[in-house]
């Protein structure tokens, strides 16, 4: 276990290693610069800025300027917002995103696992027909098309909730709903899927010829296993709420990173873009490595074998 | 169906059941009738599709969502099986009637410890506690022969060997004391050696449990040292039943004739095997006459118009096939068939009592002097 | 119970050989591995509906120059926004109204648009027909998602066949190599691709691809690794036939239904991902209409003018949800354990 665990830390450096390469690169290669819309700056005052950011020195320096502050977490200045250290407005707008993320995931894999769940009991009825065209409207209204809708109608019409900003609970309700369609759809379908699946298999016809009752095959038998390679979507449902909390944020002027990011990608402005894209890989490469682990805990053919691969 | 024993302890009769299917029905099991007494072992015999298995299911209403029932009576404990709900047959299930399956590799849940998958029909039949229930799960585990039984018992089931999986799973089942054992092919998945093993064991367990054991296979082989009787089925219907050495040395039926010529036995001299040529039939559109007909060498005229009945060999032997009516000519079995009968002849004293010969015909005849590991 | 009284004495005679009864007759239609197919789908309503709209949306909006009334980036500064009409149709909503202070307002008169003049489904902000920016951006969009499916199919199908066909030493880096590319989210790829290169049709179809390409190489390495070690594979090997032959005639073909199955679920998150990228301004770069950047532009007038955002963003629902059906409908019908 401990030497699989190494060597999933060596490639997790390695991968957080050749991102934060790529981006770098990447970004020297834009052919435009920050200040290319302020024509008015002299020549010197542009050296000056040049040389506040570092910009004066041959790029292999700069990259290894980055490179070294990103290992102590600074990830340069922004150039947009008040030249504000990139990590300090990273840090400011956290918790709102963390907070959205994490109250969508628990209500949509929670949901997802009921519905997905009851589908599979009842296949090929018309709950599970109607549990489908729910999820598979869920999969297939993008979520920026989902936070208009809900801002609208149920925000400004129905006056339910606030329409946009941030503040007490309630706030966050219509941008959690909004985010968590993605993960809650994605869950029931793979819920549904595996569950079918393992009613197929012949220890439920064995936990059945026990005289288990049917809610008892699925609560001792047929839930738990389904749930088990539930874990393996975490990682995916992470990246979905990734993509999703950048319009969502957006649109109802969340002050969180997703926000950040589409507003510095308008402005070029590439610390900034940089420090989000590493942190976003930080975060989806920590969340794979976890789930991992716990799936290797939880399943017991994988937990004596001291891991996979 | 002739048999009017009160020890019967289930008695199925003129079972009938179809299987929806886009194609349209198929007539899984057409008139199906056998009983089985107390502390017997009925083994039914035959090849995969003709209907072993959907039988035995039956018993305990656990088949397919497509599945039928078109006619017919399970009587069990002088109620009817199939007129049940689904909440009186969960108490039957592995309770009175347990179910071994075929494939131990995939019959154990995965994620749970053997110990509480053993001990699990006891909570929900006997209502005793968790603790009392792990110590009974413990005690039919050395029952088994689950050596170290002590630890092992919370291990899971990757952590076993296919054998010893199937030990667990006789466990799950035994662990109730059932009156009646549904054994569907447990030995195929396993190797030869194991299989014998695991075919003692079954024999052991039934003496000390006082169970009665309905074992499904399609070879013939596994069963001769294991059943009292043997049901032939083919196609969906039982073409012929009786002891096991009526059976085995006294066949009446063309297919239970290929059943018998298609096994290895010690003294198959030229170690040729015949098979039976052809495939059973579609049981979409059952033929109209013998089922066996088209794939029978000894097929009469008749066979192709009427389903033959059930004659009567012996009280407790009966066949059908056109070739026992009075009118038929006699025909001559295969060699080797005719080899047996001929045994069969002379293991019969003056006054009707049968000895068995010294050299035993079938390969799992010799249980007790098979390998162990 | 043995007798049997009304049978004829020949009927014991052995049946002849000639008549020996047909025992290879099969009641069933023997049907091949795709007509199974095709008929489960047919089969099912749900995923054949929906495989037709599909095709007549694509059908519309590949004809779309044809059919459109207007030029999809034609403005016209006098018409702008102006609410949905079509001739002697009085609903409202319909009929050229739009709601102003609780009455409704014929914004046509208001805004002195000749009376032969109609939209049916009104114009935008700067008064673009909106049925024709709706076909031409629909256009853009499935083409961008083809063109994405397709770099996926190509990079992912090959990546996948040589990893697994190969296997050893380059099997274990290749997969090395792709389990560090799936640790990066693709979002970031995405975006910074196209920060990088400024969205075009092209650019955004290899940003989705190049996020994409990986699940698919999974897959058919899977699959690959499976059919290898299966008998008809060695037989062609000990022939003597060449890797290139076999990869052709057998594993592509043998792949077929999980490839198949795959992309039809690419195409769907290929939209999704084109409508995102427009709607965040990175993606299509105005004029040039699509899904996003239509739902993006009516998001602006959505408290005033809600159809402008409604019909795209209908139009762009109804493509997923018809996809993820098909697909659906297709992995039961390839699947044959998935449904009885």
């Amino acid at each position: 276990m401990a030497k699989y665990l190494l060597k999933r830390l060596f490639y997790l450096i390695l991968t957080l290693f050749l991102i934060a390469t790529i981006t770098f690169f990447m970004m020297k290669l834009l052919p435009g610069t920050p200040l290319s819309n302020e024509s008015k700056l002299s020549h010197t005052q542009i050296q000056m800025i040049y040389h506040t950011y570092g910009l004066d020195k041959p790029v292999w320096q700069q990259y290894l300027i980055y490179l070294a502050g990103m290992v102590r977490g600074n990830f340069g200045l922004s150039f947009q917002f008040d030249n504000q250290p990139v990590s300090y407005l990273l840090a400011t707008r956290m918790p709102a995103s963390f907070q959205l993320g994490i109250q969508a995931m628990i209500v949509g894999v929670l949901l997802g696992i009921i519905v997905g769940g009851i589908a599979a009991i009842r296949r090929n009825t018309w709950v599970d027909g109607t549990m489908t065209v729910i999820s598979i409207l869920m999969i297939s209204i993008p979520s920026f098309v989902l936070a208009i809708l809900l801002q609208y109608y149920i925000g400004l019409k129905a006056g339910a909730f606030p329409v946009a900003g941030w503040g007490n609970f309630s706030y966050t309700i219509l941008p959690t709903i909004a985010l968590a369609g993605s993960p809650f759809a994605t869950t029931a379908r793979f819920i549904r899927t595996e569950m079918v699946d393992v009613m197929s298999s012949d220890y439920i016809e064995l936990a059945k010829a026990k005289g288990l009752t049917s809610t008892g095959v699925v609560y001792h038998h047929a839930l738990r296993n389904s749930l088990i390679p539930l874990i393996t979507l975490i990682g995916p449902l992470t990246v979905n709420l990734m993509t999703g909390s950048l319009v969502v944020e957006n649109i109802f002027a969340v002050p969180g990173i997703g926000e950040q990011f589409v507003k510095s990608i308008t402005t070029n402005d590439y610390p900034t873009i940089m420090g989000i894209t590493m942190m976003y890989s930080v975060l989806l490469v920590v969340v794979l490595l976890i789930t991992d682990i716990v799936y290797g805990i939880v399943d017991p053919r994988i937990r004596l074998q001291g891991g996979r691969s | 169906m002739e048999n009017n024993d009160t020890e019967n302890l289930i008695e199925v009769k003129n079972l009938k059941i179809n299987f929806d299917t886009y194609a349209g029905k198929v007539k899984a099991i057409r008139d199906v009738s056998f009983h089985l007494k107390k502390g017997e072992t009925l083994a039914i015999v035959g090849e995969s599709g003709s209907g072993k298995s959907v039988t035995t299911r039956s018993l305990m209403g656990l088949n397919a969502d497509n599945a039928e029932i078109a006619g017919g009576q399970i009587m069990f404990h002088g109620e009817d099986v199939l007129k049940k709900s689904e909440k009186e047959m969960q108490q039957i299930r592995g309770k009175d009637i347990a179910m071994i399956f075929q494939d131990p590799m995939t019959s154990l849940d995965p994620t749970m410890k053997i110990g509480r998958q053993i001990a699990e029909p006891l909570i929900i039949h006997n209502h005793v506690s968790k603790k009392q229930a792990m110590a009974q799960a413990l005690e039919m585990l050395k029952l088994v022969g689950i050596t170290d039984a002590e630890h092992r018992i919370n291990d899971y089931p990757h952590q076993f060997s296919g054998g010893m999986r199937q030990r667990i799973v006789i466990a799950i089942a035994l662990i109730c004391y059932p009156e009646v054992l549904i054994a569907d092919e447990p030995t195929t998945a396993l190797d030869v050696t194991i299989q014998a093993q695991i075919l003692k064991l079954m024999k052991e367990l039934q003496e000390k449990i006082e169970t009665s054991i309905i074992f499904i296979t399609h070879d013939l082989g596994v069963v001769a040292g294991m059943a009292d009787r043997i049901a032939v089925m083919y196609a969906g219907k039982i073409v012929e039943y009786g002891t096991v050495d009526e059976i085995f040395y006294n066949p009446q039926h063309p297919y239970t004739w290929g059943l018998l010529n298609s096994m290895p036995t010690l003294d198959t001299q030229s170690g040729e095997l015949s098979a039976i040529p052809g495939t059973p039939p579609d049981l979409l559109d059952p033929p109209k006459g013998d089922a066996f007909a088209a794939r029978n060498p000894y097929a009469l005229k008749i066979d192709a118009e009427q389903e033959p009945p059930f004659f009567k060999v012996s009280d407790t032997h009966y066949a059908a096939t056109w070739l026992l009516d009075p009118r038929a000519e006699k025909v001559t079995p295969p060699e080797a068939i005719a080899k047996r009968q001929a045994q069969w002849a002379k293991m019969h004293t003056d006054d009707g009592e049968l000895v068995r010969p010294a050299t035993p015909l079938n390969t799992a005849d010799n249980l007790d002097d098979s390998d162990r590991e | 119970m043995a007798e049997n009284a009304n049978v004829s004495n020949d009927a014991f005679e052995p049946l002849g050989k000639e008549e020996h009864l047909d025992n290879e007759k099969i009641a069933a239609p023997s049907l091949t591995f795709t007509q199974d197919a095709w008929r489960r789908l047919k089969k099912n309503k749900i995923a054949f509906i929906s495989m037709w709209i599909l095709l007549a949306i694509l059908v519309l909006s590949l004809a779309g120059p044809l059919i459109s009334p207007h030029q999809p980036n034609n403005a016209q500064p006098a018409y702008t926004n102006l609410p949905p009409k079509i001739p002697g149709v009085h609903i409202p909503g319909l009929d050229g109204t739009k709601a102003v202070d609780g009455g409704r307002v014929d914004a046509y008169q208001q805004q002195h648009v000749p009376s032969g003049k109609y939209w049916i489904l009104g114009t935008d902000y700067l008064g673009r027909d909106l049925l024709s920016r709706i076909i031409a951006g629909t256009r853009v969009s499935l083409a961008v998602a083809l063109i994405a499916t397709l770099l996926d199919l190509t990079v992912g199908v090959g990546y996948g066949l040589i990893s697994g066909w190969r296997g050893g030493r380059t099997d274990m880096i290749m997969q090395r190599i792709i389990e560090i590319l799936s640790s990066v989210p693709n979002l970031v790829y995405m975006i910074l691709l196209l920060v990088v290169m400024r969205g075009s049709l092209l650019s955004i179809s290899l940003a989705i691809a190049i996020s994409s390409w990986t699940t698919m190489a999974r897959l058919i390495r899977a699959e690959a690794l499976t059919l290898k070690s299966q008998e008809y594979i060695l037989a062609a090997r000990t022939l003597g036939e060449s890797s290139w032959k076999i990869a052709w005639k057998h594993l592509i073909p043998n792949m077929s239904s999980v490839i198949i199955i795959q992309t039809m679920f690419t195409i769907p998150s290929a939209i999704f991902f084109e409508a995102f990228l427009s709607y965040i301004g990175i993606g299509i770069q105005p004029p040039t209409a699509s899904l996003g950047t239509l739902i993006s532009d009516g998001q602006k007038n959505f408290q005033f003018l809600p159809f402008q955002m409604w019909y795209p963003a209908v139009v762009l629902m109804v493509i997923m949800i018809c996809f993820n059906l098909f697909a659906d409908g297709l992995r039961d019908a390839f699947d044959p354990r998935s449904r009885e």
